[in-house]
């Protein structure tokens, strides 16, 4: 057969703890980050994604020895992001233990970041975060613009020609999360998916808004995504990966079992 | 006496394939090292890599390193990993360079535009995520592996080996590739045990036992 399709279990962290938030506020404690790793990885998870989404600098350090503590007990790709503003942030992130390394808002504000980063490590370890939120009037075609600053500052940027921007730079991979949709539980914005995923080479990583099996499902069949990404469904034990991969399989989904 | 040495050659993150092996096999002393006496003295050699060929090369040449690693693939065990396998090779396409050429071969882009499934459906590059790796032969580092088991991978180039090479194991994407080589003391594979849970670490500690007879 072929490439699987991945499941990846997102884990926002601050202080040193899995939090969950609602359409990017509102947090919840959802647990120690090296111990839902080690589930996540019992369950099967084909890789981690941390995004630390510390508002100050004061305790980014944090991140770093999570990942390292994490690095020796789990043995799947892990994927950091947040805050990650220069060439050197990234390189203290894969010494921590990432194996990739995902950019946001300094990809807007420093294209040229995305660029040196991949030329120093390769395009295999730099993803490029996108948060997008739809903006077309009723009735016009979906038009979707990139965020920044954890989805409070518009940039004007079309989505979808925003990623091919940063495929051209070189970035390995795309995460791309709905805003409109993160945290509603009511499934990705498939047509936002889609619209990334068809225009590049690239894979795409869906991000935001699962609240079901069928949600991951969709996210592959009709929104084309390479990965899905899930937060909630796993951190309050509603489903396991293994329970989310064998229902994907049920699908005729290809994954790692 | 180091068991085994890690060539750091600056090329991406050796941090990970440092763990897996203490993870795997935590008596052993395990040495990251760009200094070619340590990798000459080492019992095994493994060496992984990250990025673009062509850096790949130039800094094994300026660190004083490529002939050492050319010395562990004439005799003792040697583990190469990505670009660890890819620089085996004669050449590669990647920034027209010439490679170590102890294998005979070349390495190549996946046809990016080109790539669909039977069923139409457009497949990325790079290749990334859990692909099955079909043995193509018996060997003591595919101890306790399935036959087909998936181990994760990572690139955007492969090698194409000429007829009669010494084939460890194939993937498709969409076409089949070589993903492992065995020759001798040799054993070289283009995905990333030390990030493929079970599979890999089994793969790692098969490393750690080896006795290559040749």
């Amino acid at each position: 057969m072929s490439l699987a399709k991945r499941i990846i279990p997102c884990l926002d962290v601050t202080n040193g703890r899995v939090v969950k938030g609602i359409n990017f506020v509102e947090l919840r404690d959802a647990g120690d980050p090296v111990e839902i790793s080690r589930r996540y990885d019992e369950q099967g998870a084909d890789e981690l994604t941390f995004l630390d989404i510390t508002a100050s600098s004061d305790n980014r350090d944090l991140i770093l020895h999570i990942i390292e503590d994490v690095a020796t007990q789990v043995f799947i790709p892990l994927t950091v992001g947040g805050g990650v503003r220069q060439v050197e942030d990234v390189r203290r992130l894969l010494n921590a233990g990432a194996d990739k390394v995902s950019i946001n808002t300094s990809a807007v504000l420093n294209p040229q970041l995305v660029a040196d980063a991949t030329k120093h490590y390769g395009s295999q370890c730099i993803v490029v975060a996108i948060d997008a939120k739809q903006v077309n009037l009723p009735d016009n075609p979906p038009r979707w613009e990139v965020f920044t600053h954890g989805g409070r500052k518009a940039t004007g940027i079309d989505a979808v020609e925003w990623a091919m921007k940063m495929q051209s730079l070189g970035a390995g991979e795309i995460l791309l999360t709905s805003m409109n949709n993160d945290g509603t539980r009511n499934g990705f914005d498939l047509a936002l998916t889609r619209a990334v995923s068809d225009a590049i080479n690239i894979p795409v990583i869906a991000s935001g808004g699962v609240g079901n099996l069928d949600h991951l499902v969709d996210g592959i069949l009709q929104g084309h995504a390479d990965a899905v990404l899930a937060a909630s469904i796993f951190h309050y034990g509603e489903f396991t990966v293994q329970q989310a991969k064998q229902y994907m399989a049920q699908h005729g989904i290809e994954v790692r079992l | 006496m180091i068991d085994i040495a890690i060539v750091d050659y600056g090329m991406g993150n050796l941090r990970s394939v440092h763990k897996a092996l203490e993870h795997v096999a935590p008596s052993l002393s395990i040495a990251v090292t760009g200094d070619p006496d340590i990798v000459r003295k080492a019992k095994r050699v493994v060496v992984p890599g990250q990025g673009s060929m062509r850096n790949c090369i130039h800094e094994l040449e300026d660190r004083g390193i490529r002939e050492a690693v050319i010395e562990a693939a004439s005799h003792k065990p040697y583990l190469g990993i990505c670009l660890g396998l890819q620089m085996l090779f004669e050449e590669s396409e990647e920034g027209n360079v010439k490679s170590l050429n102890i294998l005979p071969g070349k390495v190549v882009h996946f046809p990016a535009t080109a790539m669909t499934t039977p069923n139409g459906q457009k497949l990325k590059v790079p290749h990334m995520g859990w692909n099955q790796v079909y043995q193509t032969i018996k060997h003591p580092l595919w101890e306790g592996i399935a036959e087909d088991a998936r181990f994760y991978f990572v690139h955007s180039y492969y090698v194409e080996t000429p007829a009669g090479a010494s084939i460890a194991a194939q993937s498709h994407y969409p076409f089949p590739f070589t993903c492992a080589i065995a020759q001798d003391n040799i054993f070289a594979v283009q995905f990333h045990p030390e990030k493929s849970q079970s599979a890999g670490l089994t793969l790692l500690s098969n490393f750690t036992k080896w006795t290559p007879n040749f």
